[in-house]
Parts: structure tokens; C-alpha cells; sequence
């Protein structure tokens, strides 16, 4: 197990080591101007050479990846206009545009994505799970109609209209801000409930149909008659013998899942305005801004490879048949 | 080749004098993935050790044997559906254990597969006309106007209304699938058929009509067969010859009524009389029983010397570190025993 | 019984049952009805199915898929699903009527009265819980006690099925189990709280000969030291002949031939059992043809007029008029012989059995 977890954790290194070197090449390295870019439509040649050599460009590829790695891993000094910043590691560079360490706009960026996905995904989870096995458990009856229905209506509805119409109608919902949760987890929570039920309830219908076919098959195996014939009750049937295998699959593309919402909240944070990864990274983008893009490359490569380590290990500990190896 | 080989139209070379199929010392080890780092412990699964088996032309051999013991491992390598870790599969004398998919094209035609579940053997979407007449096509069996005349007499041979190539796979039954699959078997004209299991997932009643079609078609069409069955009574009914499995080796070859008789391997002993015998309620004393006891070890891991030796009641010390090899031991019958030996009393009822 | 080295030839010598007659029934079935209503129409899958069965002995069912075997089974657990199925008649289990009974009462009934092993023990046992929690959880469901003891009391019933190092093995998994393990678990399952009648369902069919005379061995064993009542359904009759007292044959939804195990294989009465009994190749005697019963079964859908076999039934012009396509025969003796029934309008069959099919047979 242990051995595994290593393993696992070599790999997802790599994976993220090929990522970065990849977008390395195609950001800074590929025929592209990333220091006109950088400098923009009213550029000095001065402006011009001092960030080619600031972002060390006018170094041989080999060199400026190495040196990138450098900084991430001991943190290096970059000067701009005759003054030298110290970025601390993990350096993922520096942004010009904003005149910040990218890794300091990165780190106040991840806290509100993260707190915006937690309380969605919990939402979306238990809801579309509660839904799902309820429609399961009456199967072909109005209830499991109107259960059904009422999905497949919400997820036909593209998210960013939920998001709209929240954002503009329930008005009586509190302001959506990004309150720091150990700075008072009220104004937290109250801060992106609205976020929070968007987020959930849009994901909730496809989790209610994914909890639902999984109940339904679970409760038609065999294991579930033996269950009945024990002569328990069929509550416990149902949430103990049923639930319990259902919830292997739904957990699965629910990891998965969780690791693509922390890398695709733009719509989220740009409607309820949160400063989180997606807007900074949206923000980067139209700002040409490439040393923010490559840390939220970065950042989101890792979230992926750590999601689908921790969906893996999660699996050996729903389903004793799966063994590490 | 040394002996004069020929090369016939179809492109199946053959040398004279041999027998129509011939594995010999075949094996099929397949890699498991171990756990730790670097997956040290990396094992082989030995489905199939050392499998020797002749067929001639127009004989049916039987291969019987418990879950895990590499009869249907031996049933996809004769098929070359899998290519064997060692040993030599021999048509007609020509080696095909390792040729390529383009140089067996041909053999192809000639060795057909008769698979155990008729439904999802049959692709849903494909009409009856269809899965038969593209084994015709891909063999080149008859020029494109006399295709569907020739689906239809296949159909009628299986017994099946000619009317109904057009229908789909779902609307028949069971035993009727299982025809399906035979005609198109069939199509391609074999020298020789595999059926892996191809009545056990039938019902008794229709499990016999299958076999009475099997027989007919052997007998009028001269193929030869190799019969995969774990049930000992279509076994016997059907083969001339049977070997018995247990973990990837054949312990014991032999003629279909001494197998039955005077079974010498312990295992088939055993086997033989684990068989629950209707004949007990017509008046035949109930016969002396073996009981094994315990599971078939894993076939990652086998015992050493004899694999059934765990077992056995008959093992000494020798048999975990001799590995007894196949001996004659009455005429034609092969064991690998080191206490072979007919039983002292009949295993099998005695007839009424 | 593992795989240690056992150096005493093990033999086993089956003796004849001893037969008490006239003991009184503990399951009592009465025409019962079980149908399925489909979109394409209702399935009948049980149609009138009556007998009964005391304590101490053993029943096989026996029949071809879709001749409502499994189907009347479940009944008797009250496995059938109320919405989707629609039940009549009554079966009768220890003087408690179960047709009809309310889910509370059925929960309390089912397990303790009456329990049931399958045939599939990889599917019928649940692949995240321990072996001993789900035998566990049989027994806490009728017997208020400690975990510990529940645990005590797994340990011992996997030891009385026959596997080694119970305390052991119960804190295991099914996947860890081989096959005809899992099976004793199961065994040990349905047996833990006592009850009277054990239905088994295809016990055998997934598994290996040599673990089915295990399993055979193990069942017979079981019944007479817990004296319960076994319906044992199956489709292979060497089964039949090994493990049972009664059979009782079923073909489309009905019983056509009931009556004890020697007489019922011995000289059979009905067409639809003779056609069995030539269709079965045989491990002993001599080799002959076989003579398989033509056509298919018959769809639940659309069953036959009269007698549900007659379309595939070779001795039905022997039957004056088209009695067989119009009128259902009674289950009733047929012979002097009125310990056994069947369903059959033929005349003096016993003779045509041994005149005709006998000589048939290996």
C-alpha cells in the first residue's frame, strides 16, 4: 500500500513535470514573441530587452526550463527596470503585468476556488445522491417521474443561465463575497451560499441520474435478494446493502469531477464575483500575462493528478476487491 | 520441413502422413501483475503446462476437466486465439503456433470455433443472413449470387427455417442461437471444429437436440472435433477420445470406454465419481465414492511434483518432488501417475 | 478441508433414506399463482402450483428455465417485488400464512422460519462486507445480541459447514473465498438462525463436480442434524436421484409429476419427463442416441390451450380427440400407485413407459 501510494506519487510528479515543460515550450520557447507580447502595443525596445532578459528569453530553452525549475524548488531573483525581487519557492515566476510573484497571486486565488467547489460539490453530492437513490427505490412511479424529469430540465439548462438568473433573482440570498474562512466562517458560508447553490444545483441532476442507474442496478443484484431473504429491513436493505455498492461509481466520477470544477469556476467567480483560480487565470489571459498562465497550468495539473491519486486510494478503501499493485 | 510438404489451393500447406492437429508440449503462461515497487512480484499464471494432444482426421477428442484446469486456454490456442509461450501447434504438420495473422488466414478456414453462450457470440445487429454469409465472404467461400442460396442451405442443415436469415439473433432461442453459431462454423467447410462448452448454458431438452445436430454433422461430414466440456455425460456420449485436465497438464488420455471403465488417474477417479448418477433410483446400488476435498490450488502458484497431489489420497513423498510424466499404461491410455492404477471396484454404475 | 493432504482415501456410501409417512407438513403450497403483468401482456409463470412438504425431508424441484421453479420459490420467501408481481393461493410455512403476509411480519419471518441459499454465491454475497458481518447480520436481525456474540456465533457456524480456521476466515471477504466456499458461507448464512425450511436454488450449478459432491455431502449432513424441510430446486436429475425424497417436476407454470424420487425416475408417468430422461447423456451404461424432446418451451406469454406440453408431445394422437389441446389434465394419480401424481390425459402409461421408453434408455 505504502509502496503504491509512492508510486503513485512518482508518477503524478512526472506527469506534472511533463506538463510544465510542455507548456513551457509552447508559452516561452515556440516562435512566439513573449516579451513583445509581455510589453504590449506601446513598447520601448528598452522595456522590450529588460524583460527578454528578466524572463532570461534571450537563454537557449534547455537553460530557461532548468532555471524555471530552479525557482520553483529553491526560488530565484528576478530584476525589472534596475530592481531586483526576490521570489521565494515555490517561484512559478513573475508577473509583469501586476508587478506580483505569481505564486502570491496563485495562493490567494486557490482558497476561494477551493471553499467555492467544497460547498458545491457537498451540495451537488449528497443532494443528487438523496434524489438518485430515492427515485431508485420507486422506480416507475409519478415520484420517480417528476425525479427524472426535474433532472434531465435543470441539466439541459446551461450553467451559466442558473448562475445568471441566481445571481440576478434571489436577491434574498446574502451578498456574494469571499470572506476568508478563518476570519469568520459565517460571513463565509453567507458569502457563497449563492455560489454554493449554483454550483450544486446545476451538478446535482447529473448525480441524481448517476446515483439513480447505479442504485437501481445495485438493488437488482443478487446480493441485494440475499440481503431481503436475511429478513432485514428494507431501509436497511436499501441503504446499507444497495447504497453501499451503488456509491462505488458515483464516487469515482465524483473525484474526477471535483478536480475539473477546481480548474473550471470561471463562470462561477466572474458571475458572483469571487477572486478565485478561474477568474485570475481568465484575467491572465487577457492581460497576455504568461507567467500567471503557466502557474494555473501548473496548479491545475497538479489538482487533476492529486484528485485522481486520492480517487484511487479512496477506491481500496470502498471496495476490498481492489487491491494496490 | 524434411518430409515432403504440400501446399494445397487455399494456401494450407501439409505434410504427409501426419495427423490432422498435434500440440505438443504447449504452454500458455500469462503475466499477473505483482505488487510492490517496480512490481517485482510479477507471477505467471501457468493456464496451460505442457499440453501434448493428437486429433486425427474425423475424430473426436474430449477434453474434460474442472474451472481452471486450461481447457478452454488449449481450445484458444488450437484457434490461435492466443499464441502460445512454447510448444508447437501442428495442422496437418505444419507448425502454426507462431505464424502471423496473414500466413494463418488460411488455417483459419479449416479450424472453427464453437463458443459456450450462442447470444453474445452473435453480433445483435447483424441478421442470421449476415453472421453466416460474411463467414462465406471472408472465406471466399462462393462467388457473391450464390450467397444467399448457400446461407440457406447452411440454416436448413442446422435445422433452422431457411426463411429466417433475415431475422435478428434476439428472436431465436437459446438452441437456436447456438445453431446460428454452428452454421456459421460451418460456413467456412472446417477439417476441424473447437466447441468450447457448447451445450452447457442449454437447457436439458434442448441440450440434447444440439448434441444429436453435432453428431449428425460429424458423421456426415467426416469433421473432426475437439469437445470442451465439464460435463462428464456429454463427454462420453460424444467422443471418441477423451483427456482429462487439472492445472494446465493432461493427467490422463485414454479411449472413451476405458476412460470411463477403468479410469488409472486418481483425479478421474475422483471426477467420475463426484458425477451424481440418475441410474441409483433404477436399481443400481449406489456406487462407492471418492471425495476431494478442499478447492483446485491456484495456477499461479501450482504444487510442486504432481499438481494434484494436494489432493490426493494416494501421495507420497515422491509425488511432490517427481513430476510424473504421461505413461502408457494399458493399451492407448496414457497417465501421469506415480500410483496409477484401475480402480478396485467399477466408479462408474454398473450397467442395469 | 483444505488443501492439506488428507492420506485416507475418502469414501462416502450414500444409504437409503428411511421413510416415515403421513408426518405433517410444514410447508403446505396451494394453488398458487404468480404473474408478472408486462407491457406485452401478463406472464404466468406459476399456474395452480400445489404440494406439501414435512419436516426431515427433502423436495426437488425440477425443470427447464421459465417453468416457474425459481419463481415459486421466491414466493415462499416473499421475494417478489408487490408492485410488479401479482401473487394468489397460499402457502403455508409452519401454520403462517406468507401469501398476503405484511412487510413486518415478513421481516421477521423470513430468515428465522424459512431461508434460502442460490445459486451464484460470487453475486449472492455482498463483495464489501466480511463473510462474518453478513453472517452476522442474519443473525441480529432475530436475535437481540452483542456483536461479540453474533460473532461467536458466525465463528461456530463456519465451522459447522466444513471450513478450516473459521475465527479466522470470518473477518475475510467473499473475494477471498473460493468458489466452493463461498458456497458453505452461504450455507452457513441461510442456517444460522435455525430454520425449518431451507430452499436452495441451483446450489450446485456454479460449481466444480468435485465441490458439488461437497456441497451435496454438506446440505444432506446439515438437514439431519438441524431436521429441517429442503426445497431443492435444480435441473439436473443425477442430482435429483442423490439428494431427494420427492420430486416433483415442473413444466410452463405447473407441476406435471410429483410423487417420491425412486418412483418418479424409476418409471416416470409423464411424456414430459420421459423426454427428460432420454435427453440427459449418461456417465454410466450404454452409450446410445439420445432422443431430445422437440420444439422449445413455451413462451409465458402465450401458453398452449389444455395441456402446455401437448405441442411438443409425441404421444398426444395416442389421446382420443384433441382432449390435449383442449382440456388442462388434473395432477392426480394415474396408476393403482396413489402415492404419486401426474398430469397427463394418456392412458395406462406406466405400460408405455416400459414397453417403449425404457428400452430407450442407457
Amino acid at each position: 500500500m505504502l509502496f503504491y501510494i509512492l508510486r503513485r506519487v512518482i508518477s503524478a510528479i512526472s506527469v506534472v513535470i511533463v506538463t510544465v515543460v510542455v507548456s513551457f515550450m509552447l508559452f516561452f520557447v515556440a516562435p512566439t514573441d513573449p516579451a513583445g507580447v509581455i510589453c504590449g502595443p506601446r513598447c520601448t525596445p528598452e522595456r522590450l530587452n529588460d524583460i527578454t532578459k528578466s524572463l532570461n528569453l534571450d537563454q537557449p530553452p534547455v537553460e530557461q526550463i532548468v532555471l524555471y525549475f530552479k525557482g520553483i524548488v529553491v526560488g530565484r531573483d528576478y530584476t525589472s527596470g534596475g530592481v531586483t525581487r526576490h521570489c521565494d519557492a515555490p517561484c512559478l515566476g513573475y508577473s509583469y503585468v501586476l508587478g506580483v510573484p505569481v505564486t502570491d497571486l496563485l495562493a490567494k486565488a486557490v482558497p476561494v476556488t477551493l471553499s467555492i467547489v467544497i460547498g458545491g460539490a457537498t451540495i451537488y453530492l449528497c443532494f443528487g445522491v438523496l434524489i438518485g437513490t430515492i427515485a431508485a427505490r420507486v422506480r416507475g412511479t409519478t415520484l420517480d417521474r417528476v425525479a427524472v424529469g426535474s433532472s434531465l430540465v435543470i441539466g439541459s439548462i446551461p450553467y451559466f443561465v442558473v448562475a445568471l438568473i441566481i445571481a440576478l433573482y434571489a436577491t434574498f440570498l446574502p451578498k456574494s463575497q469571499y470572506v476568508p474562512f478563518f476570519s469568520n466562517p459565517v460571513s463565509w458560508a453567507a458569502g457563497l451560499l449563492a455560489a454554493w447553490l449554483c454550483l450544486g444545483l446545476t451538478n446535482s441532476a447529473s448525480y441524481t441520474r448517476y446515483s439513480r442507474a447505479s442504485m437501481i442496478e445495485a438493488l437488482g443484484q443478487d446480493f441485494t435478494r440475499t440481503a431481503r431473504s436475511k429478513g432485514i429491513s428494507e431501509r436497511r436493505v436499501v441503504y446499507r446493502h444497495g447504497l453501499r455498492a451503488a456509491m462505488t461509481p458515483v464516487i469515482t466520477i465524483f473525484g474526477v469531477d471535483v478536480a475539473y470544477q477546481l480548474v473550471n469556476t470561471i463562470f462561477t467567480e466572474r458571475i458572483f464575483q469571487l477572486p478565485g483560480l478561474g477568474l485570475r487565470i481568465l484575467n491572465a489571459f487577457n492581460q497576455y500575462d504568461l507567467p500567471v498562465l503557466m502557474g494555473g497550468v501548473i496548479v491545475g495539473a497538479t489538482v487533476l493528478v492529486v484528485m485522481n491519486l486520492v480517487v484511487d486510494i479512496l477506491y481500496t478503501v470502498l471496495d476490498p476487491r481492489v487491491r494496490l499493485g | 520441413m524434411t518430409a515432403a510438404t504440400t501446399t494445397a489451393k487455399s494456401g494450407v500447406r501439409s505434410m504427409e502422413g501426419a495427423p490432422l492437429l498435434e500440440l505438443d508440449d504447449v504452454k500458455m503462461h500469462f503475466r499477473t501483475k505483482g505488487d510492490g515497487l517496480l512490481a517485482r512480484g510479477t507471477k505467471w499464471v501457468q493456464a496451460v503446462d505442457g499440453v501434448s494432444l493428437t486429433v486425427q482426421s474425423g475424430e473426436t477428442l474430449g477434453l474434460v476437466g474442472e474451472s481452471g484446469c486450461g481447457k478452454s486456454t488449449t481450445a484458444r490456442l488450437i484457434t490461435r486465439l492466443l499464441e502460445p509461450t512454447a510448444g508447437k501447434i501442428k495442422y496437418q504438420g505444419v507448425d502454426i503456433a507462431h505464424m502471423s495473422e496473414r500466413q494463418l488466414r488460411p488455417y483459419r478456414r479449416e479450424i472453427q470455433l464453437i463458443f459456450q453462450d450462442p447470444y453474445s457470440s452473435l453480433n445483435p445487429r447483424h441478421t442470421v443472413g449476415t453472421i453466416v454469409g460474411t463467414a462465406l465472404r471472408t472465406h471466399g467461400m462462393v462467388p457473391k449470387s450464390g450467397e444467399l442460396k448457400r446461407v440457406q442451405e447452411l440454416l436448413e442443415v442446422v435445422g433452422l427455417n431457411p426463411e429466417h436469415y433475415n431475422r435478428y439473433p434476439h428472436e431465436f432461442s437459446g438452441g437456436q442461437r447456438q445453431r446460428i453459431g454452428i452454421a456459421r462454423a460451418l460456413a467456412a467447410r472446417p477439417k476441424i471444429i473447437v466447441a468450447d462448452e457448447p451445450v452447457s448454458a442449454l437447457d436439458v431438452s434442448i441440450q440434447a437436440q444440439v448434441m444429436n445436430l453435432l453428431e449428425n454433422l460429424r458423421s456426415e461430414l467426416g469433421i473432426a472435433f475437439v469437445f470442451i466440456a465439464h460435463d462428464l455425460g456429454v463427454v462420453r456420449h460424444f467422443c471418441d477420445r477423451v483427456a482429462v485436465m487439472y492445472l494446465g497438464r493432461v493427467v490422463e488420455e485414454a479411449p472413451r470406454d476405458a476412460l470411463y471403465e477403468k479410469p488409472q488417474h486418481p483425479y478421474t477417479q475422483a471426477l467420475l465419481s463426484a458425477v451424481p448418477d440418475i441410474a441409483v433410483v433404477r436399481g443400481v446400488p449406489p456406487k462407492q465414492r471418492i471425495r476431494l476435498v478442499g478447492d483446485v490450488p491456484s495456477p499461479v502458484d501450482p504444487p510442486s511434483g504432481c499438481r494434484f497431489r494436494t489432493r490426493c489420497w494416494k501421495a507420497q513423498d515422491i509425488c511432490a518432488t517427481n513430476d510424473p510424466v504421461l505413461e502408457e499404461k494399458a493399451p492407448d491410455q496414457t497417465v501421469a501417475c506415480h500410483f496409477a492404477e484401475p480402480p478396485v471396484e467399477s466408479i462408474v454404475a454398473e450397467v442395469v | 478441508m483444505t488443501d492439506q493432504t488428507v492420506r485416507a482415501p475418502q469414501t462416502v456410501t450414500r444409504t437409503p433414506r428411511t421413510r416415515s409417512e403421513g408426518e405433517e407438513a410444514y410447508l403446505e403450497v396451494n394453488d398458487l399463482h404468480v404473474q408478472f403483468p408486462t407491457a406485452d401482456g401478463r406472464v404466468q409463470a406459476v399456474q395452480g402450483l400445489s404440494y406439501s412438504l414435512p419436516l426431515r425431508r427433502t423436495l426437488a424441484i425440477v425443470g427447464e428455465s421459465g417453468s416457474g421453479k425459481s419463481v415459486s420459490s421466491m414466493a415462499i420467501l416473499g421475494l417478489h417485488d408487490r408492485k410488479s408481481t401479482w401473487i394468489s393461493g397460499s402457502i403455508k410455512v409452519g401454520g403462517k400464512e406468507v401469501v398476503g403476509m405484511s412487510e413486518k411480519d415478513l421481516m421477521s419471518y423470513r430468515g428465522a422460519d424459512a431461508a434460502m441459499i442460490f445459486q451464484d454465491p460470487q453475486s449472492s454475497l455482498h463483495p464489501f462486507f466480511t463473510i462474518g458481518d453478513q453472517i452476522m447480520e442474519s443473525y441480529r436481525a432475530h436475535h437481540n445480541v452483542s456483536k461479540r456474540a453474533a460473532k461467536a456465533r458466525a465463528v461456530d457456524m463456519l465451522g459447522r459447514v466444513g471450513i478450516p480456521n473459521p475465527s479466522r476466515r470470518v473477518e475475510q471477504y467473499p473475494h477471498e473465498f473460493s468458489g466452493g466456499m463461498r458456497q458453505r458461507a452461504m450455507i452457513a448464512m441461510a442456517l444460522v438462525n435455525d430454520p425449518k425450511l431451507l430452499i436452495a436454488d441451483e446450489p450446485t450449478t456454479a460449481l466444480d463436480v468435485t465441490v458439488q459432491a461437497q456441497i451435496l455431502d454438506l446440505i444432506a449432513d446439515l438437514q439431519r442434524d438441524f431436521g429441517s424441510a429442503v426445497v431443492f430446486i435444480t435441473h439436473d436429475l443425477g442430482v435429483v436421484a442423490e439428494i431427494a425424497d420427492d420430486i416433483l417436476v415442473m413444466y410452463g407454470g405447473s407441476a406435471v409429476e410429483h410423487g417420491p424420487v425412486e418412483k418418479i425416475l424409476g418409471t416416470p408417468l409423464h411424456p414430459y419427463t420421459w423426454g427428460l430422461l432420454e435427453s440427459i447423456p449418461a456417465v454410466s451404461g450404454t452409450p446410445g442416441a439420445l432422443h431430445p424432446i422437440p420444439g422449445s418451451p413455451p413462451s409465458l406469454l402465450a401458453m398452449p390451450s389444455g395441456c402446455a406440453f401437448h405441442p411438443r408431445c409425441e404421444y398426444r394422437d395416442r389421446v382420443g380427440g384433441d382432449l390435449c389441446a383442449t382440456l388442462k389434465p388434473e395432477l392426480i394419480p394415474r396408476t393403482a400407485d396413489l402415492g404419486r401424481t401426474s398430469r397427463c390425459h394418456l392412458k395406462e402409461p406406466d405400460k408405455v413407459f416400459e414397453t417403449e421408453v425404457l428400452t430407450r434408455l442407457p
